[in-house]
């Protein structure tokens, strides 16, 4: 088992290293728009003056708020918070990183750090991008439609992107790089499953701030996930096997 | 001829061994990501709740 080994223990170290930045980036850029938008989350109902008044004060307590069940267990606001979202971020870039990685092992294996980074550019591509353009970054107190049926496209956009990119990157025929471009555009011709209404009580413009901070924030951690991946992976060159001609 | 064979075969069930290793590092992947990612717990939703609408996770 000493390659699973291996990849996981690759995986481990990039995927540590791209949460602890991404942790960083979100408690700088997107955090502060998802606190500033549940002050509206609880104002939902009443809808007073007094609650747009507090909105800048009172995003802790309107984050209080923001809970479906009232006994259910939720981190304290401050430090509590903050650490089981660089908890969630650290285990996720590892899963991510495994993905990355694996995949780009049955590629032939990531030879540099540069391999790495376009590897990066991929997973972007395939699980920040693709899936933005249906279903953009939502923040508390916006209207979405069914969550199965919105995880079910999320899915099938994510897969069918990464699908058509390696056809369109490992495979030297015109035909097939024709059904790659297919692969990624069907799910858009499909359409994501959309709210009966997208009226909401956040700002316009505190929503596209939300999208593109995502965006470029996740655009970061991908790059740096891969780049890592790509340095880690030269590291274990001897064990994983001699990486193979490959992209870039 | 017999050596050659015997190598062959091993270099066969190397690289079926290597392919299922992946495989289950890549199964590892997906189970991290659909577990912190898309879990319907109410505590799990409410502990990576910032880290999901920061990944443009369908959350709730």
């Amino acid at each position: 088992m000493s390659i699973f080994r291996n990849v996981v223990f690759a995986a481990a170290l990039a995927g540590l290293c791209a949460g602890i930045v991404m942790t960083v980036l979100q408690t700088a850029f997107t955090v502060p728009l998802i606190l500033q938008a549940e002050t509206f989350e609880a104002a939902g109902s009443g809808h007073s003056h007094e609650a747009h008044g507090e909105a800048a004060g009172g995003a802790e307590d309107a984050a209080a708020a923001h809970s479906h069940d009232e006994d259910a267990w939720a981190p304290a606001d401050g430090f509590e918070r903050a650490a089981y979202t660089a908890l969630a971020n650290i285990v996720t870039g590892i899963g991510f990183a495994l993905l990355l990685l694996v995949a780009s092992e049955f590629a032939g294996g990531l030879a540099n750090w540069r391999q790495g980074l376009f590897w990066g550019l991929a997973g972007f591509a395939a699980f920040t991008l693709a899936p933005g353009l249906g279903l953009p970054p939502e923040l508390p107190a916006m209207p979405a439609a069914d969550l199965l049926s919105r995880q079910v496209w999320w899915i099938a956009t994510v897969a069918l992107t990464a699908a058509g990119l390696a056809l369109i990157a490992f495979r030297a025929s015109p035909l097939m790089a024709l059904i790659g471009v297919a692969l990624i555009v069907a799910p858009h011709v499909v359409g994501a499953p959309q709210p009966v209404s997208h009226e909401t009580p956040v700002p316009a413009d505190l929503h596209h701030r939300f999208v593109v901070a995502v965006t470029l924030t996740n655009l970061v951690f991908w790059l740096v996930l891969g780049t890592m991946a790509g340095l880690v992976r030269t590291r274990f060159a001897a064990r994983l096997g001699a990486p193979r001609a490959g992209l870039a | 001829m017999a050596t050659h064979a015997s190598t062959t075969h091993d270099v066969a069930s190397s690289a079926q061994s290597r392919n299922l290793q992946l495989a289950l590092a890549g199964l590892l992947g997906i189970f991290i990501i659909g577990f912190v990612g898309f879990s319907q717990l109410q505590a799990m939703h409410n502990a990576g709740h910032d880290y999901r609408h920061s990944m443009a996770f369908p959350c709730h």
